[in-house]
């Protein structure tokens, strides 16, 4: 326990290598579709320019697919020891400074920004922020909640 | 364009609840291929048993998307502000969940709004806050839910018996 601590420790503020992705209005509608989103600002490209929109809306919780945007998403906690079979989504925010649509491209980048323990040690949090950004415009700021339990 | 300050929004005012179909093997699939989570529990039995569950589990971030939609089915896209949720339970697949939103304040054009997603057989999977603005550029219309009078929930958040680790606490977001 106390070497995935220690470890998650010690690259507290190490700055990720940045994701970048371009946000293809295929992969929105995909999202769409795995949503149940059928809002026309989300799915229609017309629908969105006719409400004042350079195209379709890219939808809220989707800038978390940003930085899963990579080979292994994951490989933030893997490379450091942990067991992705013991990791559970504890929690995730969203604080939005600007829109995102379809044609952007974005970028991510991610750093750990606190690693508790809990539960006598039994459990490790680790929160991680991530901001996204379009070339120097910022988009949103994110911040995700892992719980490394049986650590 | 719509005022919406000037709409009749009261605190306690509950969103029209959003039902979801149940969320079978093929909506986990499309989610994870759609969302680039790659995680394999969400899609293998095997590794699900593993971690300690019977089956395959969705994605907390499939649960908040629905959440999401709650929020813009209402307001629209441009009124999310920021939110945080706390995933406080798995939701097994299979599971129906359906969202729901209360208004827990009302400030200066914003609105607080407290979320929890329950499926059928009553688990709260997410709970969480959504600050919400209520003035917002034309092209957006406010849809006033109908008013309801369910009585409160008799607890939110930290102490609805789950065994998950509800320990998360965020810094404030700026």
């Amino acid at each position: 326990m106390s070497t995935t601590y220690l470890a998650l420790q010690a690259v507290i503020g190490r700055e990720s290598a940045p994701v970048v992705m371009h946000v293809w209005r295929d992969r929105l509608l995909a999202f769409a579709a795995a949503t149940g989103q059928s809002d026309p600002r989300y799915t229609d490209v017309e629908a969105a320019r006719s409400l004042g929109e350079p195209d379709m809306l890219v939808p809220p919780t989707f800038l978390f697919s940003v930085e899963m945007e990579q080979p292994d998403p994951f490989e933030w906690l893997t490379s450091l020891g942990v067991d992705m079979t013991t990791v559970l989504h504890a929690g995730q925010s969203f604080n939005y400074l600007a829109p995102a649509h379809a044609g952007d491209t974005l970028t991510a980048r991610s750093s750990i920004t606190d690693v508790r323990r809990r539960k006598g040690g039994a459990l490790v949090l680790v929160e991680r922020r991530t901001d996204v950004t379009r070339g120097s415009a910022r988009i949103a700021r994110l911040r995700m909640t892992m719980a490394v339990v049986r650590a | 364009m719509t005022d919406c300050a000037q709409a009749p929004l009261r605190v306690g005012h509950r969103l029209t609840p959003l039902v979801v179909p149940s969320i079978e093997r093929p909506t986990l699939r499309n989610f994870a291929a759609a969302s680039g989570d790659p995680n394999p529990l969400h899609l293998d039995p095997t590794v699900a048993r593993a971690s300690g569950q019977p089956d395959v589990i969705a994605h907390g971030m499939l649960s908040m998307a629905y959440a999401a939609r709650l929020l813009t089915d209402e307001w629209g896209p441009a009124a999310l502000r920021s939110w945080h949720v706390r995933f406080l339970a798995p939701t097994p697949v299979g599971r129906r969940p359906t969202c729901h939103g209360e208004v827990l304040a009302l400030n200066a054009g914003l609105a607080v709004i407290r979320l929890w997603v329950e499926t059928e057989d009553g688990t709260v999977t997410l709970s969480g806050d959504a600050e919400v603005s209520l003035r917002r550029p034309s092209g957006t219309e406010h849809r006033e839910g109908p008013t309801q009078t369910r009585t409160r929930r008799r607890s939110s958040g930290c102490d609805l018996g789950s065994s998950f680790p509800c320990l998360t606490t965020f810094p404030p977001l700026t």
